[in-house]
């Protein structure tokens, strides 16, 4: 693969000392980029230290976080985050990959295209702004209708029971699938218009109907990328604060009940740190933080070779 | 009879789908309605001029958390746009395989961090060593933010210029850097710019990297101290207490999208004349 630059020097090598010192000024605002990630990473690992020699690899599975006693644990946190992401991707994923279908599949270039930028300001909007309404309209609502009823019909469940707070796992997940579903639609749209279109007018040469064409031929072709918008999405859900921190109800517990008021690691930093008065709560604070960005690291990893490789697999057609 | 039932599959199936795409840009709609309906009814004049009145006290407005954004936002762009574009001209122009691909790497990485970590970095940084909360930590964590979009829309932006015009002013004599300042910088700006924009857009509804680098003010900020932001404002007035507290959230959660769904509609615009869209 030939780049812009490597083509450009091929035409012509001018030695000069203008472009002596204008490649070199680009590499250091280059640098300072790199910089950047190595300071994230050494300041948390830095600023977690008297946590971790404290509490060791106990910190994940404590589930006390008492500030009095200075005794901290990360597991109501840890489990609020995972819990809240997972049951959100459960609403968001069917809805993102129906909907990609749509606009890939059935809806004309034009219209796809108006409805994709649409979809997309939903995830340019910021996300105090889905906090804002998630709690002074959702959680009145779920309070006073939607927990009720599931208490009603599904109440049987572990996952339904107690009593409805309006604030709790469950709300945080709804608002947590609106914000992903963006993204799962914009990407997954891509890979599936990605997939050659011998593929689809074979099977549909087979004698298979559309829908058999879409989901037998169509979707596992591009099944690598819509992985990766899945990824994607998770990465986004896990590091969500604003809009988690305003209806997740804010209690440092682990309840199997989604109606249950729970706590996320993103939350706990966002109400404490500007308090955290002892040198122990601030780093134990700056831990769930390490923690926090290694799980979005991976999760993005994974996203990233995921979507690459449908793309690359799509260009070479 | 096995046909049929294929068919209707089919058209359920494909129906399905049409549904899952119009909840999803209802969705959009819901919430601004919501935002319209809730907003409109609180937006006075004094909202832009007043300053919040004491607990409890009803009316006034939030003209120091307007400003206050203005400041930590403006004082990011001027860091952090900088910084950004030339990183991304490194990136399309100066390709050293290895480094680049690094760099390329790391921005990516940086744009993936959660926001709240980067309130983290800038807390590390600027308010342990100077001892207080101030706009200035602020406006570092929302640079920190704004850098790799920047490194990589420019990067992506300036890619898109022909070859032919690189080629062409280097048959003319002129040196790499003159070539890139007066020719490839020129034909790939508005690319550059609506990626700005859309950067700028975006950091300037964050609030979670603010909550513990500016903090909050019920007067006038100012670089050194801490200061009131339009976002930070809206989350502490939405979970008060007070019914008018709730209306003045609304109001600033109305001004709020109405900056972003301009910035982004300016963007699109901006794009749709004559600039090829690169995408992902």
């Amino acid at each position: 693969m030939a780049t812009a630059a490597a083509q450009a020097r091929a035409v012509k090598k001018a030695p000069q000392t203008g472009d002596a010192i204008a490649r070199l000024l680009a590499l250091i605002f280059a640098a300072i980029v790199l910089l950047l990630v190595v300071l994230v990473v050494f300041e948390l690992w830095q600023g977690s230290a008297a946590s971790r020699e404290k509490f060791g690899w106990g910190f994940l599975t404590s589930s006390v976080w008492n500030p009095v006693t200075e005794e901290f644990g990360a597991l109501p946190f840890l489990y609020g985050t995972v819990i809240t992401s997972l049951v959100a991707l459960l609403i968001s994923i069917p809805l993102g990959v129906g909907a990609a279908i749509f606009l890939s599949e059935l809806a004309p270039a034009g219209l796809s295209n108006a409805l994709t930028f649409m979809v997309e300001l939903l995830a340019a909007f910021p996300s105090v702004i889905y906090g804002l309404l998630a709690f002074l309209s959702l959680v009145p609502l779920m309070r006073s209708r939607v927990e009720p009823f599931l208490k009603h019909t599904l109440g049987f469940l572990p996952f339904f029971q107690g009593p409805a707070f309006g604030v709790g796992y469950l709300t945080a997940s709804l608002v947590l699938a609106i914000m992903t579903f963006p993204f799962i639609i914009s990407v997954s749209r891509e890979s599936l218009l990605a997939v050659p279109r011998e593929q689809r007018e074979a099977a549909l040469a087979l004698g298979a109907t559309k829908w058999e064409t879409t989901w037998d031929v169509v979707v596992p072709y591009a099944k690598l990328g819509i992985y990766g918008s899945i990824f994607l999405g998770l990465a986004r859900a896990l590091g969500e604060t604003m809009a988690v921190t305003m209806v997740i109800g804010n209690s440092p517990a682990v309840h199997a009940s989604l109606l249950a008021p729970g706590y996320s690691i993103a939350s706990v930093i966002a109400n404490e740190f500007a308090e955290a008065s002892t040198k122990l709560r601030a780093a134990a604070l700056v831990e769930l933080g390490l923690v926090l960005f290694c799980l979005t690291i991976i999760i993005n990893g994974i996203a990233r070779l995921l979507i690459v490789a449908t793309t690359s697999k799509g260009s070479k057609r | 009879m096995r046909l049929r039932w294929r068919k209707f599959v089919s058209a359920l199936m494909l129906s399905a789908s049409g549904l899952c795409a119009l909840i999803a840009v209802s969705a959009l709609f819901v919430i601004l309605a919501f935002l319209v309906y809730n907003g409109s009814k609180s937006l006075d004049w004094n909202f832009f001029t007043q300053l919040p009145k004491a607990t409890g006290e009803v009316g006034g407005g939030m003209a120091n958390a307007i400003v206050g954004s203005l400041q930590i936002v403006g004082m990011a762009s001027a860091m952090g746009i900088p910084i950004g574009f030339i990183a991304g001209v490194y990136l399309s122009e100066f390709d050293d395989k290895h480094f680049a691909s690094l760099v390329r790497y790391t921005a990516d990485l940086l744009n993936g961090i959660p926001s709240i970590i980067v309130g983290i970095l800038a807390w590390t940084l600027v308010v342990v060593p100077m001892k207080h909360f101030s706009a200035f930590a602020g406006s570092v964590a929302l640079a920190v933010m704004l850098i790799p979009i920047v490194t990589r829309q420019t990067e992506q932006f300036l890619r898109e210029v022909p070859m032919a015009l690189r080629e062409g002013s280097l048959a003319l004599g002129a040196s790499r850097w003159k070539m890139i300042a007066t020719v490839v910088v020129p034909a790939g700006s508005k690319g550059v710019l609506t990626g700005i924009i859309l950067g700028v857009a975006r950091i300037a509804g964050e609030s979670a990297p603010l909550l513990f680098t500016a903090l909050n003010n019920q007067f006038w900020g100012g670089m050194n101290e801490p200061t009131a932001s339009l976002p930070v404002m809206i989350y502490y007035r939405a979970i008060s207490p007070f019914e008018d507290w709730h209306r003045q959230a609304w109001a600033a959660g109305l001004v709020l999208i109405a900056l972003v769904l301009i910035a982004n509609i300016a963007a699109r615009m901006v794009l749709a004349r004559g600039v090829s869209v690169p995408r992902g």
